[in-house]
C-alpha cells in the first residue's frame, strides 16, 4: 500500500499544474500504461465511452479496473483482453440483464480470467471519497451480515475509539489514472459537470493522472450556479473535446441516454464471434 | 369485474404498501414502478430517492436505469453518490427501501451476486451495488419478486444482503437497529416476518392463487398466519394508472 510522498499524486508533485488540452490518442498515450490501476466513472450518466474506446484501440493490457456499475463499456474493455482484475459493486446492464462478457470471464476466463475485488455501493463510494480526502482507508457502517466480507479480504472491521462501535473499514481508491467524461473545459481547462455527477469528482481527485473528455470546450464556462461541480484546471491532467463522447450514455444538457442501445447490447454481447465483429467495425475500425 | 395480469397485482399490492410520508429508496423495475404508481394515487406526496443522487424526483416516465435524465430533471436535488449513501442512506433519513434478489430464503436474506460457488460460479449475477446498506440503513425494506421454486430456496447460495438473518433476533445481535424486511410481495402473496421468529409468513394471498400453488412455487415449508387475508384486487384506478405510466415509459424509450 502507498505511503507518505507515495501518496501524492503526479498532480499534486506537479508545479506547472494547469491541465492541458490534448487530442484523445495524446490523452490515451499519454496517461494510460499497461498493468495501470484505471478509474472510469460516470453514475450511469457522463460514462466516457470514447476514452475507454481509445483504450481497447491503443490494445492496454494488464489493466486494474475500478467502477462502481461497470457497464457496456467494460463489458467491451474485459471482453476485448484489457483488464486483469475488477473492482466493482455492480456489474449489469441497467434495466436490462447480465453483461454477457463479463460473465463470460469471470464463468469461462475468456478470453482470459478476470480477479474480482467485490464491495457495495457504499464502501465504493466511501473509498474514493477517501482517496480524494487523502486518507489511507474508508470507515463507514457497513456490510453488516453480508458474506462479501467472506471473500474480499479488503473488507476489515474497525472500532471506533469514541463509541467502541464496529464499523466496516477499505482501503482508500488510488487509481493511478481516473478518466471521466464532462459537459464542458474552458480554455485554462477548467472543467464543468451538471446534472447525476456521480463520484467523477472523488475519481479525479484520488487518482495521480487524470482524463477528462468534454463535449465543448468554450471560451468562459458561462452562467451557472456558484455550486456548479467544478474541477480546477491544476486539479486535471489532460482534457481531451469529444462530443458525444458518452454516448450510449448520455450528457446531461446535450443529448439523452441511448435507451435502445443498451436493449441491442443484450444480443451483440451474447456470443463472443458476434461482439468481436461488433467491435471490430464499432471501435477497432474507427479513428 | 377488472382483468389483470399477477404481474400487475403485485406492483399494485406493494405500491398500496407505501404511505404519503415515506421517504423511499427506489430501485429499477417492479420497485419503480410500485414507489411511483403510489406517488401517481393515494401517495401524491411520498419522496422518492433513486441510488444516483436524486432526491425528491417525479419521474413522468420510468426510467430504464437508475441514473435516467428523466430523474435529475424532475428532482428537488441531486447529490453526488458519496452524499447520497453517507448522508442519506446512512444517515439514517430513510424510512423505506425496496430490493429484490435472484435468490430469498425463509428469513428474507437476499441473494444478488452468484449461483453455485463464489469462485467458480455457475452463473454470476450483477451483485450487491447498494443491497448490503439498504438492508440495514432503511427503517424497513419491502421486497418484491417473483414467486417461484427456482428463487424461493431453502439455501442461499450466497448471502448478499441481511434480512432477518438466522432469526429471531438476529438483526439486534449485530446491532443492527432497523426493522429489516416486514413486507414481502410476489405475484402470488404478501409475507410478513413472524413476530417472534421472523420467518416470513404468508398474511395474504391474491384473488384466484390457491395454498397449492404457493407452495409449489416455495422452497421451503410455507407458514400462515392464522387469518390469512384475500389480497383485493386492483381496481380501476390502479390499473388504468399503471398501465398509462407503462404506456408513457414505452414510447418515451422508444422515441429515444
Amino acid at each position: 500500500m502507498a505511503t507518505g510522498l507515495d501518496q501524492l499524486s503526479e498532480k499534486q508533485m506537479t508545479v506547472s499544474g494547469r491541465a492541458r488540452i490534448v487530442s484523445l490518442h495524446e490523452a490515451v498515450a499519454q496517461c494510460v500504461r499497461d498493468g495501470d490501476v484505471v478509474a472510469m466513472e460516470g453514475f450511469t450518466h457522463l460514462i466516457p465511452y470514447a476514452a475507454g474506446h481509445e483504450v481497447i484501440r491503443q490494445q492496454r493490457k494488464h489493466l486494474t479496473l475500478i467502477r462502481m456499475t461497470p457497464d457496456i463499456l467494460y463489458d467491451q474493455l474485459i471482453g476485448m483482453g484489457c483488464a486483469d482484475k475488477l473492482m466493482f459493486s455492480w456489474g449489469g446492464n441497467p434495466g436490462v440483464g447480465s453483461l454477457h462478457r463479463f460473465r463470460d470471464a469471470v464463468e469461462h476466463s475468456w478470453p482470459q480470467p478476470l480477479i474480482l475485488e467485490e464491495h457495495s455501493h457504499a464502501a465504493m463510494a466511501n473509498a474514493y471519497d477517501a482517496g480524494a480526502a487523502g486518507l489511507p482507508c474508508a470507515v463507514f457502517r457497513g456490510y453488516v451480515g453480508a458474506e462479501l466480507r467472506r471473500v474480499n479480504a479488503n473488507i476489515k472491521t474497525i472500532e471506533c475509539p469514541f463509541t467502541g462501535e464496529q464499523l466496516a473499514a477499505v482501503p482508500a481508491i488510488r487509481p493511478d489514472v481516473a478518466i471521466v467524461h464532462a459537459q464542458k473545459a474552458d480554455r485554462r481547462g477548467n472543467v464543468m459537470f451538471e446534472g447525476i455527477v456521480g463520484v467523477q469528482k472523488q475519481a479525479v481527485l484520488a487518482a495521480r493522472r487524470s482524463i477528462v473528455t468534454v463535449e465543448e470546450i468554450v471560451d468562459d464556462l458561462g452562467p451557472r450556479s456558484s455550486n456548479a461541480v467544478i474541477l480546477p484546471s491544476w486539479t486535471v491532467t489532460v482534457i481531451a473535446c469529444v462530443p458525444k463522447g458518452a454516448h450510449p450514455s448520455y450528457a446531461h444538457g446535450y443529448y439523452p441516454r441511448d435507451n435502445n442501445f443498451y436493449i441491442a447490447w443484450d444480443k451483440i454481447a451474447r456470443d463472443r464471434d458476434g461482439f468481436l465483429a461488433w467491435m471490430q467495425t464499432h471501435v477497432l475500425d474507427r479513428r | 369485474m377488472n382483468e389483470y395480469s399477477q404481474n400487475e397485482m403485485m406492483t399494485i399490492a406493494a405500491a398500496r404498501s407505501l404511505r404519503n410520508e415515506d421517504i423511499c429508496f427506489v430501485g429499477i423495475g417492479a420497485p419503480s414502478a410500485a414507489a411511483n404508481l403510489a406517488r401517481l394515487t393515494h401517495a401524491p406526496d411520498i419522496t422518492l430517492i433513486y441510488e444516483s443522487g436524486t432526491i425528491e424526483t417525479r419521474p413522468s416516465v420510468l426510467p430504464l436505469s437508475i441514473g435516467d435524465g428523466e430523474l435529475c430533471d424532475t428532482a428537488l436535488t441531486t447529490v453526488d453518490v458519496p452524499e447520497m449513501f453517507r448522508y442519506w442512506l446512512q444517515g439514517g433519513r430513510i424510512t423505506v427501501g425496496f430490493l429484490g434478489g435472484a435468490q430469498i430464503d425463509r428469513f428474507a436474506n437476499l441473494n444478488t451476486t452468484v449461483m453455485g460457488d463464489y469462485q467458480h460460479p455457475k452463473v454470476r449475477l450483477p451483485g450487491g451495488g447498494g443491497a448490503p446498506e439498504i438492508a440495514t440503513h432503511c427503517g424497513e425494506v419491502f421486497i418484491i419478486m417473483q414467486h417461484s421454486r427456482r428463487s424461493f430456496v431453502d439455501k442461499l447460495d450466497f448471502m448478499t444482503s441481511l434480512g432477518h438473518g438466522e432469526g429471531g433476533g438476529h438483526r439486534q445481535r449485530q446491532s443492527v437497529k432497523t426493522r429489516g424486511p416486514t413486507r414481502l410481495i410476489t405475484d402470488l402473496c404478501i409475507f410478513e416476518p413472524d413476530p417472534e421468529t421472523r420467518e416470513m409468513t404468508v398474511m395474504s394471498i391474491h384473488p384466484g392463487v390457491s395454498r397449492e400453488q404457493i407452495q409449489d412455487n416455495t422452497g421451503w415449508n410455507v407458514r400462515y398466519a392464522s387469518h390469512v387475508q384475500s389480497t383485493p384486487s386492483p381496481d380501476a384506478a390502479e390499473l388504468s394508472v399503471l398501465r398509462e405510466l407503462h404506456a408513457r415509459t414505452r414510447a418515451a424509450h422508444a422515441a429515444s
